[in-house]
């Protein structure tokens, strides 16, 4: 299994492609906020750019903390959302270490990475790549290797 | 788009109301550019001062900002404290995703506020809070503490302030974006100044929704694959990003056409410490973009100080590309690219325009040696190439410190008249930008609407045309207005020229649902070529009347020496032609 890793972020010149590429092609939306990476500053643009990107946890604290069990645990790590069953609650959010789960208050309902990668080629500095992993959470072996 | 309207948000400052709008005419008008000119005729008070409380302050974006790559510009509109007239301002960063992510196409501004405020806009009710607190701050300063101001939306919001000089209104105080870009030129800080506005917060928190159907959708994501493929595959494109613009010095030096120390000379073997070369190898700590655009062109130089007698040093992340260099460097006739940076940073600081600061202060020097003006007006010994003067001499400007700063701070033209040296007074509608390539280009900037090397891009004419062909000359820069307009209209960074010929903005327009074709962009185009120019001259632009200062006729470069007869000829040629579009634009 991969996972989406933001590897190179230091090389990150902050133009935000893989935010509208998974915004465009993953949520058929053109935003930068209704995406499964999030690119920000910390302190303003001097402070170079940080991605907020769900890590693939196994387990995942954010599905452990659904109340409605909208959020499934995938093999391997990272999660599915069922959004049949989510009510919207924020729960999972707030249970994210890493702050990479975005609400959305217009679809009321979780936005995040769902690992498919589709980012990657946006991505002019390839800042991302996708990483083999073993069952567990371990990033391990890169992709190729 | 979903429909044919305009989207727009108003907040008049005193009154604290607001109220959001549709305006019909997006076929006739595109957005940027010509969106800004329709409001501009809407709000604007002709009869009164520019910087009175009444007049608009426009923030405008186009039909494909956020959606198609490089289209990362915010198009300002207002009346100019600088010449009195109606102008635009251009600038990159995060406004355009900002606005455009806020569901607008523009943000009209009236009115002043009762104290210094910031102004918060997103897609829910805009605020207007106090902010007292940061007044007299500077730009760096006041972008920490804006950055707490709630709504607080990181990364996904655009911060617009200015600095000292424009509260102070100084005419050519610029509006700072997002820390490394500007609305640098004729003087937009001067007008959020006359408003107590320090800061506009713009959070982008909403969406625009893909097309409906399938197949739109397909040519859409296809459309959005072809251009980004240009755009990252192109080298005209992906240039900007290597050495930047930085990398036009070495060369408009060895054609004897980069302005040095007040344009007395036009090349200098100093030229090796400025170059974008050195900068790259020596100073480029990174690059950075513009939401929404890969090629990543701001080039950002670490700049390091020692502040202490021991080993204490501090370091400053200063933004650099040709013009400033040219303009606080080559001008001043500075050859340290260290020194480069540290007035560069001085200049963001304070918030000036970077240009018309080089500029004024080189003019100034040479006043200063011609004896036209003393030591005791300018209070610190100006000379080229001395740093510490420069640096002190833009805090003295941006605070307007005397009669001479003041003087000065309306511009370099406004201060010769009443001082003397209009002759070397390297003013062609504002302050030069760094081509002395010839006749064409001095025409094209003091004629030009916005007074910029960008309108027509003619200093490219005058480096491919050896010949004197006034009708030539004319038909490429009206050509090159034009399509700039359609393209300014979109807000796309005229850096993506080569990805946006006409075909493909037809494309993308098509392709989000706007019915339109080249021929009706050409036509859209024309329309806001001479509805700018109307506006123009009724707030006063006389094109018959401009005068090319006598430095530009002692100009010696790689044409050889200027022609005043053809420089007459082509003067008098594209004034005729403003105002047959001025004219046409009334009918």
């Amino acid at each position: 299994m991969k996972i989406l890793r933001a590897t190179g972020m230091e090389r990150c010149i902050g133009c935000y492609s893989c935010s509208l590429a998974c915004a465009r092609l993953v949520h058929k939306s053109i935003s930068w906020k209704r995406a499964g990476i999030h690119i920000r500053s910390s302190g303003g643009l001097s402070t170079g750019f940080e991605a907020r990107v769900c890590l693939a946890c196994n387990p995942a604290p954010c599905a452990r903390a659904c109340p409605e069990g909208a959020l499934k645990q995938k093999k391997g790590g990272g999660v599915v959302l069922r959004p049949e069953k989510c009510t919207g609650c924020g729960d999972c959010a707030r249970a994210c270490p890493v702050d990479a789960i975005y609400m959305d208050p217009e679809l009321n309902q979780p936005v995040f990475c769902i690992h498919c990668g589709r980012c990657v080629e946006f991505c002019p500095h390839n800042c991302l790549e996708m990483v083999k992993i073993a069952d567990g959470n371990d990033p391990g072996e890169k992709d190729g290797k | 788009m979903e429909n044919n309207l305009f989207k727009i948000l108003r907040v008049d400052l005193q009154s604290g109301d607001w109220e959001r709008f549709e305006l019909p005419g997006r076929e006739k008008w595109l957005g940027g550019s010509g969106l800004s000119a329709l409001l501009f005729e809407r709000f604007a008070h002709f009869e009164k001062d520019p910087l009175h409380a009444d007049q608009p302050l426009i923030f405008a974006v186009g039909p494909l900002t956020g959606s198609y790559p490089m289209m990362s510009k915010t198009v300002c509109g207002f009346f100019s404290p600088y010449h009195g007239q109606y102008a635009e301002s251009h600038a990159g960063g995060r406004s355009a995703l900002g606005l455009r992510f806020a569901g607008l196409d523009a943000l009209v501004l009236t009115g002043r506020a009762s104290s210094l405020s910031a102004l918060t806009v997103g897609s829910r009710a805009p605020q207007i809070v106090d902010a007292h607190y940061l007044a007299g701050m500077d730009i760096f300063a006041a972008g920490k503490l804006l950055r707490k101001i709630k709504p607080v939306t990181p990364g996904h919001r655009s911060i617009l302030r200015i600095g000292p000089a424009g509260e102070k209104q100084c005419s050519f105080a610029c509006i700072n974006v997002d820390t490394y870009r500007h609305f640098g030129r004729l003087g937009a800080g001067a007008v959020m100044g006359s408003k107590s506005l320090k800061a506009i917060i713009v959070s982008g928190d909403s969406h625009i929704d893909l097309p409906k159907d399938k197949d739109s959708r397909r040519e859409y994501i296809r459309a959005y694959d072809d251009i980004h493929s240009t755009v990252t595959q192109t080298d005209a494109v992906t240039k900007y990003h290597d050495l930047g613009t930085a990398e036009n010095l070495i060369p408009l030096n060895e054609l004897g056409a980069l302005p040095w120390r007040n344009l007395k000379q036009t090349r200098d073997p100093g030229i090796e410490g400025i170059s974008g070369e050195k900068m790259a190898d020596e100073l480029l700590l990174r690059q950075t973009a513009c939401a929404g655009c890969p090629v990543g062109c701001i080039h950002i130089g670490l700049l390091r100080q020692r502040f202490g007698p021991e080993h204490e040093f501090l370091y400053r992340q200063v933004a650099y590309d040709y013009e400033p260099i040219f303009a606080i460097g080559s001008m001043l006739g500075i050859t340290g690219a260290g020194d480069v940076l540290t007035l560069i940073e001085d200049v963001e600081r304070v918030g000036l325009d970077v240009i018309s600061t080089g500029v004024a202060l080189a003019w100034a020097t040479e006043a200063l040696e011609k004896g036209i003006v003393s030591v005791e007006e300018t209070e610190v010994k100006l000379g080229f190439n001395r740093l510490d003067p420069y640096r002190e001499a833009i805090s003295l400007l941006a605070e307007k410190a005397n009669r001479f700063y003041s003087l000065l701070s309306r511009g370099t033209m406004a201060a010769a008249h009443e001082l003397g040296g209009e002759d070397f007074a390297c003013v062609l509608g504002q302050e030069m930008a760094g081509y002395a390539t010839g006749e064409a280009y001095y025409v094209s900037q003091a004629l030009g609407f916005r007074h910029s090397h960008l309108d027509s891009g003619a200093y490219g004419f005058d480096q491919t045309e050896k010949g004197q062909d006034v009708e030539k000359a004319v038909d490429f820069m009206l050509e090159q207005e034009n399509y700039r307009n359609i393209l300014c209209s979109m807000c796309g960074c005229l850096f993506g020229r080569k990805a946006y010929s006409l075909q493909n903005i037809a494309r993308a327009c098509r392709a989000l649902g706007m019915d339109t074709d080249e021929q009706s962009l050409r036509r859209a185009g024309k329309r806001i070529q001479a509805k700018r120019w109307e506006l123009k001259l009724k707030s006063g632009f006389s094109p018959a009347d401009i005068s090319i200062p006598k430095r530009y006729l002692e100009v010696e470069n790689f044409r050889g020496k200027t022609d005043p007869d053809y420089l007459g000829r082509l003067k008098k040629a594209y004034a005729l032609e403003i105002e047959r579009m001025a004219g046409e634009s009334k009918d």
